[in-house]
């Protein structure tokens, strides 16, 4: 394993080769905002919220699939980047329905924290308000497609984790969405395992347990990070 | 197959040649206007009138001015005549006149600067031999080259001829072909491909489609010779299934090289084995990019991928792969077959040798041109183009597709090449070429645009997915007249943001038209603010 060393916001940070921006700053306890990422399963670099400055490449990079290289130089937090930031965060806002009042997810909810992070106060995009499906036909979940952010967390936890690959991608543009097997309801999914990794990797209040009300979802991340440490590491213990 | 009998295919294929020949173009623009019916009637007519031991009919490839077609040429030992517009019903009339008489269809002048500018590399075989019939091909000096490279040269040296010739893709970006040759040579891998990207989606742009269906071979032979010098045995081409002439030919042409051993194993009995096949996509522009090609491929869903990893490095399964573009390889055999020294002597000094380009839009010739780079866009909008008809005059031509940008007539005088483009805030892009006279409205062409990146974007990331969507409603509004200060500085911002943001290529030039338009035509977008102010305040 070699090690490289870099800055990050002209803080020095060594790390594996192996690793990414991303993995080298939280370990050093720098913050990157991220919505598509999450521990456990392969990066996408869909939501462009990790992009950083490097020095000597006029292109952002994601740093959730950018490996550290020795003797790189980053910039976490720029004006630019954050702007960035804050206009994503408010097109995510502008695309769906986003009604926090009347949420599930509401004081849980990944986009929410982003917006409050972001000093998002208000939308100066048009909303699109989408004509999005609700599909309560599972016994236990639920998922409002107007809450989605295509951020494709429960396709993967589902494919990679699960093993079930119930969830996909269907549609494109601003038509995109999730759907389940070969896009029928999902209660009459013959590969959902019921097992909920898909409620506990959402971000927003997108896919929930059925009967939760307003502020009631939690997510249990901690579950996905333990399953996978176990199966890669054999470390059992929660 | 040995050089000689190759040679002798080429020879026997020569001899054969009668007299007289009849070509029809027989490319996807005169097929429209029944091309075939008109072969149908000049091949029935010919043996009616018992002229087929001196009269050869021929399908061939596109003539260029594909505005004018369906075009027949004749030409006989007295010289050559290119009718334009022909029905069936002038079959008759055309072999009547075969002796030299006058017929009531308009010929078209050769030697006006619409066809005596173009200097044929890449369509030198086009509208003059059958894409149907390697025998043609191979008349043509076709597969020589091939053979030249796996008998005679090293794959390094192919490597280094093609680097000195200066070749630059031809795909868009303009990248150093030598240079990513090299690179995939260099992988260490047991298993490397070579894809042929002919996804071709551009709005108006048709140069790709051409090739395929005027001269197949050539991307066969360029596509093996890239295989030789990168060490890949297997090759795709991955084209759209919008060119279902283009795919037919293609699959004929495979077949005809394999059954001569020009394909397949032991190629010219050498040790070199390369298998081609055909990959159909279903017509996503985000599809010609070369990550989102490469999961289509692989069977998955056309999404992008960030880079590096760079295909030359990871491509298709994971193994190092060579992606070009289908003009890029058409130069490849000319390059072996005449010397790198002889194509670095064309065109500018950055950027050699020619560019096909597909000229439309408010112009009186239309069709396909194929220019050395360096060629003025005047010379191509005024000469070749003959300029704006009715009395109109051109106010900006624009190149480069939804990935490029307006350049004004006040430019005009700028040479074709990579650099100029990019500095006029456009691009070479894939050759489209679309000219706007006096009565086109900037920020509609704008509009144009961005609807279609809006409706190609795949939607895995958000910049382009919501960006296009919001910038594309704030044009709309703009040409609505509901639009303020405030509405343009915010297109404006989210132009920069979805420029420097977006996951792949298809975000990062979509707002290219906009950003050019602004540049240059600035005033037409305050004019449309202006009247709404006016407006609110009655
Ligand atoms: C959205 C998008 C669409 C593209 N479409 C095409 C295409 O239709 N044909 C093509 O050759 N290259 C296309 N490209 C460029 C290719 O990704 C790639 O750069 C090119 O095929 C490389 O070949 P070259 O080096 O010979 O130019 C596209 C790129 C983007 C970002
Ligand atoms: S998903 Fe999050 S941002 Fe959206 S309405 Fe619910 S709490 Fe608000
Ligand atoms: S349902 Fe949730 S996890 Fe799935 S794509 Fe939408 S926001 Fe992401
Ligand atoms: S830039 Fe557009 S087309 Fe490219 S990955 Fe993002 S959403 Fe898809
Ligand atoms: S977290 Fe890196 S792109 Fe989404
Ligand atoms: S298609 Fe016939 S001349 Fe171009």
């Amino acid at each position: 394993m070699t090690v490289k060393t870099l800055t990050i916001n002209g803080q020095l940070v060594s790390a594996s080769e192996e690793e990414t921006l991303l993995d080298a700053a939280q370990a050093a306890g720098i913050h990157i905002p991220t919505l598509c990422h999450l521990e456990g399963v392969g990066d996408v670099g869909a939501c462009r919220l990790c992009l950083v400055e490097i020095a000597g490449s006029v292109k952002l990079q994601p740093a959730c699939v950018t490996k550290v290289n020795e003797g790189m130089e980053v910039y976490t937090n720029s004006d630019r980047l954050q702007k960035y930031r804050r206009t994503i965060v408010e097109m995510l806002f502008a695309e769906g329905n986003h009604i926090c009042s009347v949420c599930v997810a509401n004081g849980n909810c990944e986009l929410q924290d982003l917006a409050i992070e972001m000093g998002m106060d208000h939308v100066r995009l048009d909303y699109h308000f989408p004509n999005r499906k609700v599909d309560v036909s599972h016994n236990r979940f639920g998922i409002d497609h107007n809450r989605c952010v295509l951020c494709t967390r429960c396709v993967r936890v589902c494919d990679e984790i699960e093993g079930a690959h119930t969830w996909d991608m269907a549609g494109r543009g601003t038509n995109s969405h999730v759907i389940t097997d070969l896009s029928q309801p999902w209660g009459t999914s013959q590969t959902c395992t019921s097992c909920g990794k898909c409620v506990n990797a959402c971000p927003t209040g997108a896919i929930f347990y059925q009967g939760s009300s307003v502020g009631e979802m939690k997510h249990h991340r901690e579950k996905l990070d333990f399953l996978v440490t176990a199966r890669e590491k054999q470390q059992w213990n929660f | 197959m040995e050089l000689n009998e190759l040679l002798a295919i080429a020879k026997q294929e020569r001899s054969q040649a009668k007299p007289v020949q009849i070509r029809c173009c027989t490319a996807a623009g005169c097929l429209s206007g029944n091309a075939e019916g008109v072969k149908h009637e000049l091949e029935a007519g010919i043996k009616a009138e018992g002229l087929e031991k001196d009269v050869e009919v021929s399908g061939v490839g596109c003539m260029r001015l594909c505005c004018q077609g369906p075009l027949v040429q004749v030409d006989t030992p007295a010289g050559s005549k290119l009718y334009e517009k022909v029905t069936t019903q002038d079959a008759f009339a055309i072999i009547e006149a075969l002796d030299g008489g006058k017929t009531h269809i308009s010929e078209i002048d050769l030697s006006q600067p619409f066809f005596s500018y173009q200097k044929p590399i890449v369509l030198e075989n086009s509208g003059k031999i059958d894409p149907e019939k390697i025998q043609a091909y191979i008349a043509a000096k076709g597969y020589q080259a091939l053979y030249h490279v796996l008998r005679e040269m090293t794959p390094g040296e192919v490597v280094e001829s093609i680097s000195h010739s200066g070749l630059r893709g031809r795909g868009g970006a303009g990248y150093p072909t030598g240079v990513k040759w090299a690179t995939v040579a260099k992988a260490k891998s047991d298993r490397k491909f070579v894809i042929c990207n002919a996804d071709e989606g551009d709005p108006g742009a048709f140069m790709d489609r051409s090739v395929l269906e005027s001269d197949p071979h050539r991307v066969l032979e360029g596509m093996a010779i890239a295989a030789y010098a990168v060490g890949a045995n297997q090759g795709y081409i991955y084209v759209r299934a919008e060119y279902p002439v283009a795919i037919r030919r293609l699959q004929t042409a495979i077949h005809q090289a394999q059954r001569l051993g020009l394909l397949g194993s032991q190629i010219f009995e050498s040790p070199f084995d390369f298998k081609i096949d055909i990959r159909i996509g279903a017509g996503a522009y985000v599809c010609g990019e070369e990550t989102a090609l490469m999961a289509s491929i692989e069977g998955k869903r056309g999404l992008p991928h960030p880079r590096p990893p760079y295909p030359a490095e990871s491509g298709l399964w994971g193994h190092p792969t060579l992606i070009n573009n289908v003009e890029t390889f058409a130069n490849i055999a000319p390059i072996i077959r005449n010397g790198a020294d002889w194509f670095a002597s064309i065109g500018t000094e950055k950027s050699k040798g020619t560019k096909v380009f597909a000229l439309a839009g408010k112009i009186r010739n239309t069709g396909l041109i194929e220019v050395p780079m360096g060629t003025s866009l005047r010379q191509i909008v005024e000469e070749m183009g003959g300029g704006v008809p009715d009395g109109g005059t051109a106010k900006a031509v624009q190149t480069g597709g939804p990935s490029g940008g307006c350049i004004p007539a006040s430019a005009f005088d700028t040479p074709v090449d990579y650099e100029s483009l990019t500095n006029l805030g456009s691009m070479m892009g894939s050759g489209g070429m679309i000219v706007m006279d006096d009565s086109t409205n900037m920020v509609d062409v704008a509009r144009f645009f961005m609807e279609f990146c809006m409706d190609e974007s795949c939607g895995k990331c958000i910049p382009c997915r919501v960006g296009t969507v919001q910038m594309h409603g704030l044009l709309t509004k703009l040409m609505q007249g509901k639009a303020t200060q405030a509405d343009l500085a915010l297109l404006e911002e989210l132009c920069d943001m979805v420029k420097n943001t977006s996951l792949c290529g298809l975000g990062q030039s979509a707002p290219n038209p906009v950003l050019s338009t602004l540049r240059y035509f600035r005033q037409e977008y305050v004019e449309l603010i202006q009247e709404y102010l006016e407006l609110i305040k009655d």
